[in-house]
């Protein structure tokens, strides 16, 4: 039973991690605090859903055309509806709390939608529901797939950002956006980008959390707490702060679960939150002071 | 605003009385109408109260909310009214103070984020208690409270929270919050003590939220965690306290009546689309009016008066 | 002088991470004294000033209020234990009048004044730094002097022992700058002691009786203003090795 819960704890935590690196370039690099984050997951979801149950598409295909298009409207979303607010924003502290009531407006137009098309019932597929003998226990194979596909997109993602120009310049955003503009780096650009990418990331772990999580139209906000909470749980802007912090939120999650109870899971969560308020808010791996 | 204090008094007073006569020549549907409107008067009133001031962005008001309505739920049957009114006051302040002395010490984004998962929170404790231990899963509000006994005790809680708000303004308490305002650094180094004013003031602004929903509760006569707990409740507090403008004290009423009036018009008529059309509404309001209506008839006002030789 | 002083710095550290911006400072003050803190730019002396006021937390050494350690505590109960401040960059509140920037100081510090005695009192201080009848003037509309005697009115309204000012005599003309002096002065006869940060030489020369020289976060120097201005440690961190 103990090495189950930590399979199922890692393969949930590797998709919190996953979720919570789009989150973390969203809010370190473009700045922008969005409550409307977990919508798209769910958004995501329902998509392959369909695409999987009405057209025939295969998960990963319905992956390989969600993401890119989650990215092109994350992309769209923040030049239509947050650059306004960037422009109009004095201060730091002023854009903040603009995205984070934009964005909350945002998440009950999505979750409208979303109700309108599908209503609140929970949905599920069959997808490789297949029982696969990892170290003596039974795992579903869509569980197994999932899980790879997180660890590569994370991995990718990693390399990315601290192998290419391009993700140097979104890092180097994110520590200073002031000196990033002096050394020629087009902080807007960057931060739409970062943004779009946040966008698409979430969309692909939606598809992931799809393949094996039954999900509705209002439980967006439940994926945005958590996401948010590993974010700060690992430093803000921490690609991998992001990693351990979800994977210990996915492991305390099955934990209590499977050893307490399985309505006391969001219990968990905010239990954890507490603690890294109280003890350690700059996260795991922040640094320390101001 | 020129008028004599006494006069001033006077004035509210009259205004009071004629108010709490709504219930004695109102029709059903004109009075559950005004009920609405004192309910989110007070809500949108006591968030303002304390996000006005500090500018940190409350999302939870619902879940103060739904713990006033649960603790009657629960409660109603077996104790006294006013101790029932009691327990919930305490209940929510408790909970008040443990997220104000967590998050109130830190940088804003903290506070949004716990109390954006908050309602959520209390609605999964609440749902786990109730299929763990007392096996039922919703309600039936069994209180001796009729409709009018609920509107004049909503009058009696909006006229406390408007008084509270002027005491405020007019106590050290309003001195500091301005300071705080202004210049956070400055109100360390003059002394106050920055964190525990914030907190007074969140649990003052959740004392009013719970005894609103308990007040509020005998309104329905069946509940569970997701009726108790909707989180639509607190965007649209949120909502009517933007539009109206957060920096004056009747800011959020004024942002209250027309949009009980348009909620209420919205879900008689689109109640399949009633949460995409208040997320656009919403947004409407964040992008064309950021310091609501008080803020823009202020202005406004100025450039009339600008205008004069 | 045989009384214990009213401040005593003892060590004190404050690392930002590989960088040491206080260095083991040692420093005392008695009442009614004035000290000059000098040094170079980023030689740690507003550093130093922001762990005695308590706006950042040492990581080393103690910082002692008339022999009790006050070093960690929060900003707001070291200022009511009588240490006010002025800011490097003026910082007064600029969505209220002058009065209530005072009042500010009145309402929380030591003394508590609140109500129509705290106008009164207001008024005095207003009074007292040459901005008298400024009173319902909002903030926005003061010049960059008399914003720095607002300050200095809000920090005198706490009724310090201790009053650190950071840079209070900088960007001023000459004539404002005389002015600014003989305010200063005036403040000893009332028993205040006063650290102050500087770089105006006639100021230090006129009004400090003794001077501690700071360079790169630790004491080099300390004695009469004339005595470590010739000191040739001093002069070097100031100009750096002539060979550098």
């Amino acid at each position: 039973m103990f090495v189950e819960a930590l399979l199922t704890g890692i393969t949930l935590g590797g998709m919190y991690a996953l979720v919570a690196m789009g989150l973390t370039l969203q809010y370190g690099v473009a700045r922008i605090m969005n409550l409307s984050y977990g919508e798209i997951l769910v958004a995501a979801a329902f998509a392959v859903f369909w695409l999987f149950t009405v057209a025939g598409f295969n998960p990963l295909i319905g992956m390989a055309m969600v993401a890119p298009a989650a990215l092109v409207i994350n992309w769209v979303i923040y030049r239509i509806l947050l650059l306004p607010l960037v422009r109009r924003a004095k201060t730091r502290d002023a854009l903040e709390v603009d995205s984070i009531l934009a964005t909350f407006g945002l998440l009950f137009v999505v979750q409208g939608v979303m109700l309108v098309l599908f209503g609140g019932a929970y949905y599920s597929y069959s997808f490789l529901a297949i029982p696969v003998d990892v170290f003596g226990v039974t795992i579903a194979a869509n569980r197994l797939l999932a899980l790879a596909f997180a660890a590569v997109i994370g991995l990718a993602l990693y390399i990315g950002l601290t192998r290419t120009r391009a993700g140097t310049a979104l890092r180097a955003v994110a520590v200073d956006p002031v000196s990033a503009q002096l050394v020629a780096i087009d902080v807007r650009a960057a931060a739409a980008i970062a943004f779009a990418l946040g966008g698409g990331l979430v969309a692909a772990g939606g598809v992931l959390v799809s393949m094996f999580l039954t999900f509705n139209a209002n439980i967006g906000v439940v994926f945005t707490m958590k996401a948010l909470i590993v974010v700060i749980m690992g430093g803000v802007g921490n690609m991998l702060g992001a990693l351990v912090a979800g994977l210990i939120l996915g492991l305390t999650e099955t934990f209590v679960a499977t050893w307490i109870d399985p309505g006391l899971t969001l219990a968990a969560t905010y239990s954890i939150f507490l603690i890294i308020l109280l003890v350690r808010p700059q996260g795991l791996f922040g640094r320390g002071g101001r | 605003m020129t008028l004599p204090l006494p006069v001033k008094i006077v004035g509210a007073a009259v205004a009071v009385a004629m108010l709490a006569c709504v219930p004695l020549v109102a029709d059903g549907y004109r009075l559950s109408l005004a009920i609405g409107l004192l309910n989110y008067t007070v809500l949108a009133t006591a968030w303002a109260l304390f996000s006005g001031p500090t500018r940190y962005v409350s999302l939870a008001t619902v879940a103060f909310f739904g713990i006033g309505v649960y603790t009657v739920a629960v409660l109603g049957e077996v104790l006294a009214w006013p101790l029932v009114l009691l327990i919930a006051l305490g209940i929510g302040v408790v909970l008040a103070l443990i997220i104000g002395l967590s998050t109130l010490r830190l940088s804003g984004v903290y506070f949004v984020i716990f109390t954006f998962g908050l309602a959520e929170l209390v609605r999964q404790l609440v749902t786990w208690f109730e299929v763990n231990k007392t096996r039922t899963l919703g309600r039936y509000v069994f209180v001796d409270i009729t409709t009018d006994q609920i509107y004049w005790q909503l009058l009696a809680l909006a006229v406390m929270v408007f008084a509270a708000g002027l005491l405020i303004r007019r106590s050290r308490l309003g001195l500091a919050l301005r300071v705080i305002g202004d210049d956070e650094t400055v109100a360390r180094h003059v002394g106050i003590n920055v964190t525990a004013a914030k907190v007074a003031l969140f649990m003052l602004s959740a004392a009013f939220m719970t005894l609103c929903g308990a007040v509020m509760a005998p309104r329905w006569s069946y509940i569970d965690p997701a009726i108790a707990f909707n989180p639509v409740t607190s965007f649209q507090v949120l909502i009517m306290a933007l539009l109206g403008g957060v920096h004056r004290l009747y800011g959020p009423v004024l942002g209250v009546v027309p949009l009980t009036l348009l909620f209420e018009f919205l879900l008689a008529n689109f109640p399949n689309h009633f949460s995409i059309l208040i997320g656009i509404a919403f947004m409407l309001i964040v992008y064309a009016i950021p310091n609501g209506i008080a803020g823009l008839a202020e202005k406004l006002w100025a450039r009339v008066k600008g205008a004069r030789p | 002088m045989n009384a214990p002083p009213l401040l005593a710095v003892q060590g004190l550290t404050r690392r930002f991470g590989g960088l040491v911006a206080v260095d083991g400072l040692d420093l005392t003050v008695f009442k009614g004294e004035i000290i000059g803190l000098l040094g170079p730019n980023g030689s740690g002396k507003t550093t130093a000033l922001n762990l005695i006021s308590g706006a950042l937390k040492p990581d080393a050494g103690t910082v002692a209020l008339r022999g009790d350690f006050i070093q960690g505590l929060a900003p707001f109960r070291i200022a009511r234990r009588g240490v006010a401040r002025t800011f490097q960059l003026v910082r007064v509140l600029g969505s209220m009048t002058c009065r209530e920037n005072v009042l500010a100081g009145l309402a929380f510090g030591t003394r508590n004044d609140w109500g129509v005695r705290a106008d009164a009192n207001a008024d005095d201080l207003l009074q007292r730094v040459g901005l008298v009848g400024r009173g319902g003037v909002m903030t926005a509309e003061l010049t960059y002097i008399d914003q720095k005697r607002l300050e200095l009115a809000r920090a005198l309204a706490l009724r310090p022992d201790l009053l650190l000012l950071d840079e209070w005599l900088a960007g001023l003309n000459p004539t404002e700058l005389l002015q600014g002096i003989e305010l200063v002065r005036s403040l000893r006869g009332d028993g205040i002691a006063i650290l102050m940060v500087e770089h105006v030489m006639d100021a230090i020369r006129s009004l400090c009786d003794r001077c501690v020289v700071m360079n790169a976060g630790r004491r080099i120097a300390e004695g009469t203003p004339s005595a470590v201005l010739a000191d040739p440690e001093v002069i070097r961190a100031y100009l750096g090795d002539e060979d550098a």
